[in-house]
């Protein structure tokens, strides 16, 4: 089966998922957001004109602020033209196709499509219909990846940790409903962190999970014992209106991230979020704006790697 | 006209004949075998040496998608497609709209096909009214109309109560109830098989489970309630092995699989390719080696095409939303072949589960080539080797997990009732 993420000449067309993102390309990723990193002053992003003339379309099928918002500073930071449309409120409730709304944003002279969708598969449908010269990033379809998120995730593990061969990473929550879980286990298999943790309850595990390659607990104690890295999952409130979940705070109780429980994981472990955050739901606030917490510096490095794999998605052959 | 098809191989499974025997049809019906009859003059010779000679294909489910769903598919489109493809006689699911739930439709449903005169098609009907799965049918009035069995097709039947009730009264007439098992609980916005790939891809799930427990359901209220009871479409190991035992224990049950699920599992889904969008979900390797291994031991009697053509608008979506269904009319027999030789099944007893067996799941007299029988026959070359493509399918419905595969062995003839209904070019 054909890699739908490469061109022929093995370089990236199209940023879909990280799962079959190769690993030189990977890091490739990761080195370039540091470049753009402004070292001396820790966090700042530089402007570049990369994608000058360039024309980046922010397509979301489904509503976001947080993505499309960095999505759309990282695409000015390199000089290209930026469109935001929120189709979810206006052509699909017409009736119009998803491939009908993709032929006329094509039409209209994008360079690259930012897309998010709440149907698995959409990025990849996507990619299939468009123009060789048309790269498209999935910014989230469904419950199937969510790559940037991981690889910004990865770039503030490497940030704060430098390695990856010595990590012991717990992921928690919500994994059978997340993207951002799914993308976050490719890139650290592919990173080679030896140790990957999944913690929740069995209604919020897909099944076989283990077979992506992490060990389950469904104790949080146990669970988080000498970890590294603590990456947390947003439980979204659907979930705990269904059948999932009794509710809220008896969640809270046993799989929400307090000071005792981060206690179990290593003294200079850090903790993560891919946000929004549901305070006392999943994290606790203390926790949140605590010494361990990288929370914040993930949304500025997230602008740093969406920009890196905006301009290397342009910079490939077509 | 009296027809004469010579030097073929004759393989007629219900009389285990696999031969090489001319065949002489007189009057429409098989006159001989093997050697002329008294006085016999050849209208037409047809030179079947090098061929396979056969009896015309049944196919248990074919979606026609009349009445209701033509921009989908026309009773002309698919009854080409069916002879195209060897099949002269085929069961069509009552999930047309309006669904087969009154005497009326059944009787135009049958007049239309006959008029075409190609396959012979034999209506299941609504076994509840609207496929609700409320109130039931009048299964006397559509019996006699020509319903030659009763199915929720895919729609859920919820209430225990309803089928168990639907069961008792299809057994006070010895009608048959056709059933495909899941619980539509389990089942729920589900797309793919609950396993490694959906898991991996982030597709909503159906688990074996949702099969298994509606089955098992089914076979207890078959067993209080007496009724010939026929599974569909099974998909899963679990259910091939519940199947088995139950017929030890001597229920009158039956079941087929779609050819879909004898050669494809989960992983044909790869990026999401919506053509393995099916219904029942294309299950894990190991479901898939159970059916075979269910195939093979006799507890699956038939294999049919599931032919569900769906238009192109439905089929071009993100995978949950493309409408689930593939073409299969004309793959039938080369996908049959191509089983039949991976696994070494003499052909005899591979092409008895889409002849004689499927007859007998619709009580018919029909599947074979005895001396008098109707002259329902399929002549096709074993060694034609030709490549699927979905443009070149005479079926509407041009959506096909097998695009691009390499088939063996292809239809010369399709006669019906003694007349050529199809011919290769």
């Amino acid at each position: 089966m054909n890699n739908p993420q490469l061109n022929k000449n093995g370089e990236l067309q199209h940023l879909l998922s990280t799962e079959g993102l190769p690993l030189p390309i990977l890091r490739d990723i990761l080195d370039k957001a540091a470049s753009f990193v402004d070292i001396s002053d820790g966090l700042d992003i530089r402007n570049v004109p990369l994608l000058k003339g360039k024309s980046v379309f922010n397509v979301f099928f489904e509503n976001s602020t947080r993505t499309r918002t960095t999505f759309e500073i990282a695409a000015k930071r390199l000089s290209a033209d930026v469109v935001n449309l929120n189709i979810g409120s206006s052509s699909t409730s017409k009736g119009e196709t998803l491939l009908d709304t993709v032929d006329n944003l094509c039409a209209m002279h994008a360079d690259m499509f930012v897309v998010r969708h709440s149907q698995s598969g959409a990025a990849h449908f996507i990619a299939r219909h468009v123009a060789p010269e048309i790269h498209v990033i999935n910014a989230g379809d469904g419950r199937h990846a969510h790559p940037t998120q991981a690889l910004l995730d990865m770039y503030t593990i490497r940030h704060y940790k430098k390695e990856f061969h010595n990590l012991r990473v717990a992921i928690v929550g919500d994994v059978l409903h997340s993207r951002v879980a799914r993308s976050q286990i490719h890139a650290l298999t592919t990173l080679g962190v030896p140790e990957i943790r999944v913690i929740a309850p069995k209604t919020l595990l897909p099944t076989m999970v283990e077979n992506l390659g992490v060990q389950v607990y469904h104790d949080m104690s146990q669970g988080l014992r000498d970890v590294d890295v603590i990456l947390m999952l947003r439980l979204q409130n659907e979930r705990m209106q269904g059948a999932a979940l009794p509710s809220a705070q008896e969640y809270f109780k046993y799989y929400g991230l307090t000071e005792e429980k981060l206690a179990c994981a290593k003294p200079d472990a850090i903790v993560m979020h891919p946000g929004p955050m549901n305070r006392g739901i999943e994290i606790e606030s203390s926790v949140a704006d605590g010494k361990h917490s990288v929370i914040l510096p993930q949304v500025t490095f997230g602008i740093a790697v969406r920009m890196a794999v905006m301009s290397m998605l342009s910079g490939a052959r077509v | 006209m009296n027809i004469h098809i010579k030097n073929g191989r004759l393989i007629d499974p219900k009389n285990g004949i696999d031969a090489q025997q001319d065949v002489y049809i007189v009057d429409r019906r098989i006159a001989a075998i093997g050697k002329a009859p008294p006085g016999f003059v050849a209208g037409q010779v047809i030179e079947a040496s090098g061929s396979i000679v056969m009896p015309g294909l049944m196919d248990v489910a074919a979606r026609l998608r009349e009445p209701g769903y033509e921009y989908k598919a026309t009773l002309e489109s698919e009854m080409i497609a069916a002879v195209a493809g060897g099949i002269t006689s085929l069961a069509c699911p009552p999930d047309t709209d309006p669904p087969l739930d009154e005497p009326g439709l059944v009787e135009m449903l049958k007049r239309r096909a006959r008029s075409l005169n190609q396959a012979r098609v034999f209506p299941i009907g609504a076994l509840t009214y609207g496929l609700k799965g409320v109130e039931l049918t009048e299964m006397n009035e559509l019996t006699e109309a020509g319903c030659k069995a009763f199915s929720q097709a895919d729609a859920p039947l919820t209430d225990t109560r309803v089928l168990l009730r639907a069961m008792q009264y299809a057994a006070t007439f010895g009608y048959r109830v056709w059933l495909r098992p899941q619980d539509s609980f389990l089942a729920k916005n589900g797309v793919a098989h609950d396993g490694e790939v959906a898991t991996r891809l982030g597709l909503p799930s159906i688990p074996v489970i949702a099969e298994t427990i509606a089955l098992s359901t089914a076979l207890q209220l078959a067993r209080e309630t007496g009724v010939i009871l026929h599974i569909c479409r099974v998909s899963s190991a679990a259910a091939v092995d519940m199947i088995r035992s139950a017929k030890r224990e001597g229920l009158k049950v039956s079941c087929d699989i779609s050819i879909n699920h004898v050669h494809l599992t989960e992983m044909d889904i790869g990026y999401f390719d919506a053509n393995c969008h099916l219904a029942p979900p294309l299950r894990s390797q190991r479901d898939k080696a159970g059916l075979r291994a269910g195939l093979l031991d006799g507890t699956i009697d038939a294999i049919c095409s599931n032919h569900s053509p769906v238009d192109d608008d439905a089929k071009q979506l993100p995978f949950a939303e493309a409408e689930a269904g593939a073409t299969g009319l004309e793959l039938l027999l080369p996908l049959v072949l191509k089983w039949a030789e991976q696994e070494r099944v003499p052909l005899l007893d591979a092409l008895a589960h889409i002849t004689i067996k499927p007859a007998q799941l619709l009580g018919q007299k029909m599947g074979h080539l005895s001396v008098g029988a109707h002259a329902d026959i399929c002549v096709f070359d074993p060694k034609t080797s030709w490549k699927i493509e979905p443009a070149a399918l005479k079926s509407q419905g041009k959506n096909t997990p097998f695009n691009g595969y390499e088939m063996q062995g292809r239809v010369r003839y399709t006669l019906l009732d003694g007349q050529i209904v199809y011919q290769s070019t």
